[in-house]
């Protein structure tokens, strides 16, 4: 068994309103030094046999699909080690 | 002559399918209830995709429905000419099933924003908007957390040059969407989705700012009478 993950993010000219909070939030919480956040998404997708470029590439299929929405967002796939 | 048919959709956590059955019903046409696991669309002449929060919104606001068994019909049909409104979270389903282009995202103030709200009409050349002039500004109930509307610089400039911006916010806009848009047509104009509720606002009883609302279930009547 092998675990993928699927790391989702806005592409980097959509505004992220949500990581904008954050990093305001944070100096006020006594973090410095924080030039920005951007806020993502992660799925462990867990596969029942082995992570072979067949079950990654069926992987790729469903973040194009459904998991991530590329008008506005950018997926990468790793396998976890 | 039988009256117009109009599909309203609900799927599991949508809330205004009611609303949009009524004023479909109260500007004389016959409301048809499609439900998301039933593939079938009834013969319907058009459709209304209402506003919620379909499948919790998770994942993203319209991506579980985008795929329900009845999309699976109502995408090909749309793309084939079946005219198609969606309001609010239907606005998001549509552009999920990039029947529209664009997406919709979290509000730039991050709040739900829920308020009376102007909105001024751009194109008229819509089954949904004929009944309006280009450049009325009228008044719709917006209520909405994700609703600021974002495409990449091609398809902006496209949908400017193209006329297809149908609606834009005046007097302020509540959630930071590009070009102040409120709605946005396809190409062929048969599918409009926007943010604002046209069927919150059909009668003065239920305490709605206006009656603006109802100039799109006139327009599309009229359109499916002199089909």
């Amino acid at each position: 068994m092998a675990r993928v993950i699927v790391d989702v993010m806005l592409k980097p000219e959509i505004l992220d309103a949500q990581g904008q909070a954050i990093a305001r939030a944070l100096p006020r919480l006594g973090f410095s030094g924080v030039s920005a956040v951007r806020q993502g998404k992660r799925f462990e997708v867990d596969l029942e046999g082995p992570a072979d470029e067949a079950a990654l590439s069926d992987v790729r299929k469903m973040a194009e699909t459904l998991l991530a929405n590329t008008v506005i967002e950018d997926y990468t796939v790793t396998v976890e080690s | 002559m039988s009256a117009a048919r109009v599909g309203v959709v609900t799927f599991p956590g949508t809330l205004d399918d009611q609303d949009a059955a009524r004023a479909v019903r109260h500007a004389g046409g016959e409301a048809v209830p499609l439900w998301h696991a039933d593939p079938d669309l009834k013969g319907v002449d058009a459709v209304f995709l209402p506003g919620g929060f379909s499948y919790g919104d998770y994942l993203r606001c319209g991506a579980i429905s985008r795929f329900a068994p009845l999309m699976e019909e109502l995408i090909p049909a749309a793309r084939a000419g079946l005219p198609v409104l969606g309001t609010c979270n239907g606005f998001q389903i549509l552009c999920e099933a990039h029947l529209l282009p664009g997406a919709l995202m979290r509000n730039a103030g991050l709040h739900y924003i829920c308020r009376d709200q102007g909105i001024r009409v751009e194109n008229t050349a819509t089954p949904w908007t004929s009944d309006f002039t280009e450049g009325q500004e009228i008044v719709l109930p917006v209520k909405h957390g994700e609703g600021r509307y974002v495409a990449d610089e091609a398809t902006l400039s496209a949908l400017e040059g193209n006329g297809q911006i149908v609606f834009r916010y005046v007097g302020g806009n509540p959630n930071g969407s590009l070009n102040d848009i409120a709605g946005i047509r396809n190409e062929a104009g048969n599918i409009v989705g926007l943010m604002p509720h046209p069927e919150h606002a059909v009668e003065d009883l239920t305490g709605a700012p206006s009656t603006d609302g109802r100039g799109f279930f006139s327009s599309i009547l009229k359109k499916l009478v002199n089909l």
